[in-house]
């Protein structure tokens, strides 16, 4: 064991598939000699040679479509888009391409790339370093989309991922790269040194695609959140004490229906936590989900708190966050009814 | 799958590299730079198809001893060449100035052009005040040059009370309308074609209008560029299409966007478009070569292709440190010298400048910048001051729908 933040359980993660399997490389935007703009790459170059890791042009439409041309020919590639704020421009290669290549070509063709993409506000970004976009590949069949929250999590879920032989788009929230947050963003900055899930296996291990964990075991009402708000969402419930549930989805698509379910059903209320924008959000999914599924269990309408439908405005970082303070009120609210 | 087994190599797979690295010695001898005054100049009605060779010369005017030789001497009067270099001294002494209070916490990111000045300044003096540019955040100098008032420039990188954008964007991704200068995407490669379009609108009313745009080395990579080159050479849309070519995007040097191959310039030539290729640090080039392709836009000739070429003197910005994958003396290295000093020594080689003069316009604009300073500071640095939160929900749309009101009202705002 050794005590990692989330850089460097993400890396490692790629060392280990990197020694493993030579099949296995990265590329992106300024991966290589740099080790990238957040230093999740660092010294993979040097480690393995200048073809397994190595800097892209700026295209990440270009990135994405040579990522599904050399799965086709059985390598998996790990690419990483610089913010996920710029894989727009990929985005038809993934929707039209990526997610279908397996279905049109009746199983001949697959695509087992790893699409690694740092997302999510608290970071003073503004609109293009902040988004949340995950909602937008949850919509597409054929795309697995996976969020950690912590660099246990997010080591064992990177290895999955580029071990999936389907592509996986895989988000990583930023303003825990370098430790927990909790939306306090006035208290000062921990190191992931003091939280538990900084213990991170040096060799290989997986957390498996699809399947949530229960954060915190509670009996009032279920919060179902992801990356950085499963920190936000566990602050919340503690400042509030109401017996929140915490979980943590890890993986959205295929999302962890069983855990959802089981909870909600034992709670009666549920409280859904993101940081992207509301209509259409993956909430509205999951609160669709929890309908069909816990109806007769439900004792409180279902919450969703999320940002609200604008862009990421710089200036307002922290009235646009979602922070303790708006889940707390969603919790009030449910335990009212 | 059965592979053959054939005699043949085995293959291999390329990975463009820098020649120097950190701790390399910094050499620049095997660059190509031809002479200034060697260059010919076509005229402006050239078909493009016999002026590839622009596409890999350089158009340089300023020789070693800061005089302009050769056709493209754009032979401007002395009022117009200090104008340049005040418009560029005072880009860079504000670019210094906000570096600094992005170090002091006054704001949350900033970036210097520090080295291409004469790229944006030279332009300015071309173009028509109601011309649009369709700039990348590196263009900061055409802003300045156009008059619009720094202490705004300012207000919009603290995002105080004041600022125009009202809070919305990330420092120094401004927007000026009245100013000629399109609101600046964070998503690169985006305003490349846009500013054909806004060309292509300007034909097809009928107006004189042309459009500017640039776009970084780096960037000519984006699915943008190519549809810019394409829509440009199609409906010979009157815009320049500028490629500032700094040798870097952030760690990846330009051969990482292809530059290894060809020029950047070189590109022009499969759309069927005429391409120039400059010296970017050359005042005097700079202006000549845009003056070229603004006649020929505005007669109706099409789009020109021009890049400069340059060096990108600081860092990517305040986030980055290039100390990690170049020499650190690279800059000082560059062999085109500095956009300031050589314009500054043309004007002493005339007889229209000296070393005084040059001390006292340092002096003059170091007290303009601070007093500009001193008031956005007054009002505020980043999150000192602010604008009404209300703006978070305002222009997402021309009027907010029932869900910016009902989400405002739940903010409490
Ligand atoms: C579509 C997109 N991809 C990636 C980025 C991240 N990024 C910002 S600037 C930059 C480098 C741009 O280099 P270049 O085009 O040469 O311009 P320069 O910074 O040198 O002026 C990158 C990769 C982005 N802003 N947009
Ligand atoms: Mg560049």
């Amino acid at each position: 064991m050794a005590t990692m933040t989330m850089i460097q359980a993400l890396n490692s993660a790629m060392d280990v598939m990197m020694e493993r399997d030579p099949n296995v490389l990265v590329m992106g935007e300024d991966v290589g000699y740099f080790g990238g703009v957040f230093r999740v790459t660092e010294g993979l170059q040097k480690k393995y040679g200048l073809t397994r890791c190595f800097d892209t042009p700026i295209a990440e439409g270009g990135i994405v479509a040579t990522a599904i041309g050399m799965g086709a020919y059985g390598i998996r590639p790990v690419v990483e888009i610089q913010f996920a704020d710029y894989i727009f421009p990929a985005y038809d290669q993934l929707v039209s391409e990526a997610a279908r290549i397996r279905y049109r070509s009746g199983g001949e063709f697959w695509c087992p790339i790893t699409v690694r993409s740092p997302y999510g506000g608290g970071i003073f970004g503004g609109q293009t370093h902040s988004q949340s976009p995950e909602a937008i590949f949850a919509h597409v069949s054929g795309l697995k989309t996976v969020i950690p929250s912590n660099p246990y999590d997010a080591k064992g879920l990177l290895i999955a991922s580029i071990e999936d032989d389907d592509p996986v788009i895989f988000l990583e929230p930023k303003r825990l790269y370098n430790g927990p947050f909790n939306g306090h963003h006035e208290e000062a900055v921990v190191p992931w040194s003091q939280h538990p899930m900084s213990e991170v296996p040096e060799d290989h291990y997986v957390v498996p695609l699809g399947k949530a964990k229960i954060v915190r075991e509670g009996g009032d009402v279920t919060v179902l959140a992801y990356g950085t708000m499963v920190h936000v969402a566990l602050a919340a419930v503690a400042e509030s004490g109401i017996d929140g549930e915490v979980i943590d989805l890890r993986t959205i698509v295929p999302v962890d229906i069983e855990a959802i379910v089981a909870s909600v059903k034992k709670t009666g209320r549920c409280v859904i936590v993101h940081e992207a924008t509301r209509t259409a959000g993956f909430g509205a999914e999951l609160s669709a989900l929890v309908q069909e599924n816990c109806f007769y269990h439900l004792e409180a309408p279902i919450e969703r708190v999320t940002g609200y439908d604008t862009p990421y405005p710089h200036a307002f970082e922290w009235e646009y966050f979602v922070g303790p303070a708006r889940v707390i009120a969603a919790l009030e609210r449910v335990m009212e009814d | 799958m059965g592979h053959m087994i054939r005699n043949e190599p085995s293959l291999s797979l390329h990975i463009p590299q820098p020649k120097c690295r950190p701790g390399d010695r910094v050499d620049f001898s095997t660059l190509d730079l031809p002479a200034a005054g060697e260059a010919r100049r076509p005229d402006v009605d050239t078909h493009p198809d016999e002026m590839h060779d622009m596409a890999y010369g350089l158009i340089r005017v300023l020789d070693d001893e800061g005089r302009a030789v050769g056709p493209w001497d754009p032979k401007l009067d002395g009022q117009t060449l200090r104008k340049g270099l005040r418009n560029m001294l005072l880009t860079r002494i504000f670019d210094d100035r906000m570096y600094r209070a992005q170090r002091q916490g006054k704001t949350s990111f900033y970036m210097k052009c520090t080295g291409e000045e004469a790229i944006s300044c030279a332009q300015s003096l071309v173009l028509h005040h109601d011309d649009m540019c369709f700039p990348t955040y590196r263009q900061q100098g055409m802003l300045i040059s156009r008059g619009y008032p720094i202490v705004d420039m300012m207000n919009q990188i603290y995002n105080n009370a004041r600022d125009p954008l009202k809070g919305h964007q990330l420092p120094i991704l401004y927007s000026a309308r009245d100013y000629g200068f399109f609101t600046i995407s964070g998503n690169l490669g985006t305003q490349f074609p846009q500013a054909v379009g806004w060309a292509m609108a300007s034909a097809y009313k009928g107006d004189s209008r042309i459009a500017s745009a640039y776009i970084g080395d780096g960037s000519t990579a984006t699915m943008d560029f190519h549809h810019a080159l394409t829509f440009a050479a199609v409906y010979r849309a009157p815009v320049l299409l500028n490629i500032v070519n700094n040798q870097w995007a952030i760690s990846s040097f330009q051969g990482i966007a292809g530059g290894e191959a060809t020029t950047f310039a070189a590109r022009a030539i499969g759309y069927g478009l005429p391409a120039l290729r400059v010296d970017g640090n050359d005042f005097l080039a700079v202006h000549a070569a845009t003056e070229w392709a603004a006649e020929r836009a505005r007669s109706n000739r099409g789009a020109t292709v021009i890049e400069f070429y340059t060096y990108r003197v600081a860092g990517h910005s305040t986030s980055d440190d290039p100390s990690k994958y170049r020499p650190a003396d690279e800059a000082e290295k560059w062999p085109l010298g500095d956009p300031i000093e050589r314009l500054k020594q043309h004007l002493i080689v005339r007889g229209e400048w000296s070393q005084e003069d040059h001390q006292a316009l340092e002096a003059e604009l170091d007290a303009e910048v601070r007093a500009a300073a001193k008031e956005a500071e007054s009002i505020g640095t980043l999150g000192k001051s602010m604008p009404s939160p209300k703006a978070i929900f305002e222009h997402v749309f021309k009027e907010p729908d029932w869900r910016h009101i009902r989400q405002r009202q739940e903010a409490g705002i």
